[in-house]
């Protein structure tokens, strides 16, 4: 199951997997594992730590993104920053037991101006626009 | 992510240019001396900013006599909406080679 949700800008994407939590988590949050699902990176479970998700490089963007781990529940929550193209979202992994498995839950939430990015300094004028862009898009036929 | 994206984000980094778009959203058409009054920088400037709306296709123009009018084309936001559903997709594809890693690993 999945929805996007241009109001709040928020994309969840659910999945249930036939695999205990502690075997997802070690796919979320061990380096080799996460480059073969996801990217490159130099990730480590640790609340504060930076790190980068590296794509290949494409027109206008450098491929790189910039993170921040903001919360580690081992087998329950990973949470971290997502800084790429001059936004910054946050990125949640919950991880459910089910009688099955497990049901993982991503949401990426809160795509805001990163400050350190291109867009620094209107930072106001961009939460005012998000504010607005709701009321624009009921106008898009 | 596509560079057509990445146009409108720059066109509307600009604090003036996102004050023109949404007031042209808001109010409809606009005379370029009317958008200038608002806007509180000189015409050359307020055209520059409108060429730059224009570019990204946002706004629309059209000639009656000496004065140019712009107004807002809220479908050239369309490929902002996409880029949101576009990360959708992006987490449903990682998804599926996770599930495949999944299957790969030991216990």
């Amino acid at each position: 199951m999945s929805e996007t949700s241009a109001e709040a800008r928020t994309v969840v994407v659910e999945r249930n997997l036939s695999y205990p939590p502690e075997k997802i988590w070690r796919a979320l949050t061990q380096p080799h594992l996460i480059t073969e699902w996801l990217m490159n990176n130099d990730f480590k479970p640790v609340v504060g730590h930076n790190f980068s998700l590296r794509m290949e490089p494409q027109p206008n963007w450098n491929g790189v993104i910039d993170c921040q781990v903001l919360v580690v529940e081992p087998n329950k929550t990973l949470s971290y920053s997502w800084g790429a193209l001059g936004l910054e979202s946050a990125v949640t992994f919950t991880l459910t037991p089910t009688p099955t498995g497990t049901l993982l839950r991503m949401e990426q939430t809160g795509f805001r101006p990163d400050q350190q990015q291109a867009y620094q300094g209107a930072k106001y004028g961009w939460q005012k626009f998000f504010a607005n862009l709701e009321q624009v898009l009921a106008q898009v036929p | 992510m596509k560079a057509h994206t990445d146009a409108i984000f720059k066109a509307l980094g600009d604090p003036t240019r996102r004050a023109i778009f949404q007031r042209l959203s808001r109010e409809g058409e606009q005379t370029v001396h009317a958008l200038t009054d608002f806007a509180g920088v000189s015409q050359p400037a307020v055209s520059k900013h409108l060429g730059a709306l224009k570019l990204a296709g946002l706004v629309r123009d059209r000639r009656q006599g000496r004065e140019t009018h712009y107004r807002a084309e809220p479908k050239g936001l369309g490929p902002l909406v996409d880029w949101v559903a576009q990360y959708g997709a992006f987490w449903r594809d990682r998804f599926d080679r996770l599930e495949d890693l999944l299957k790969r690993m030991d216990q």
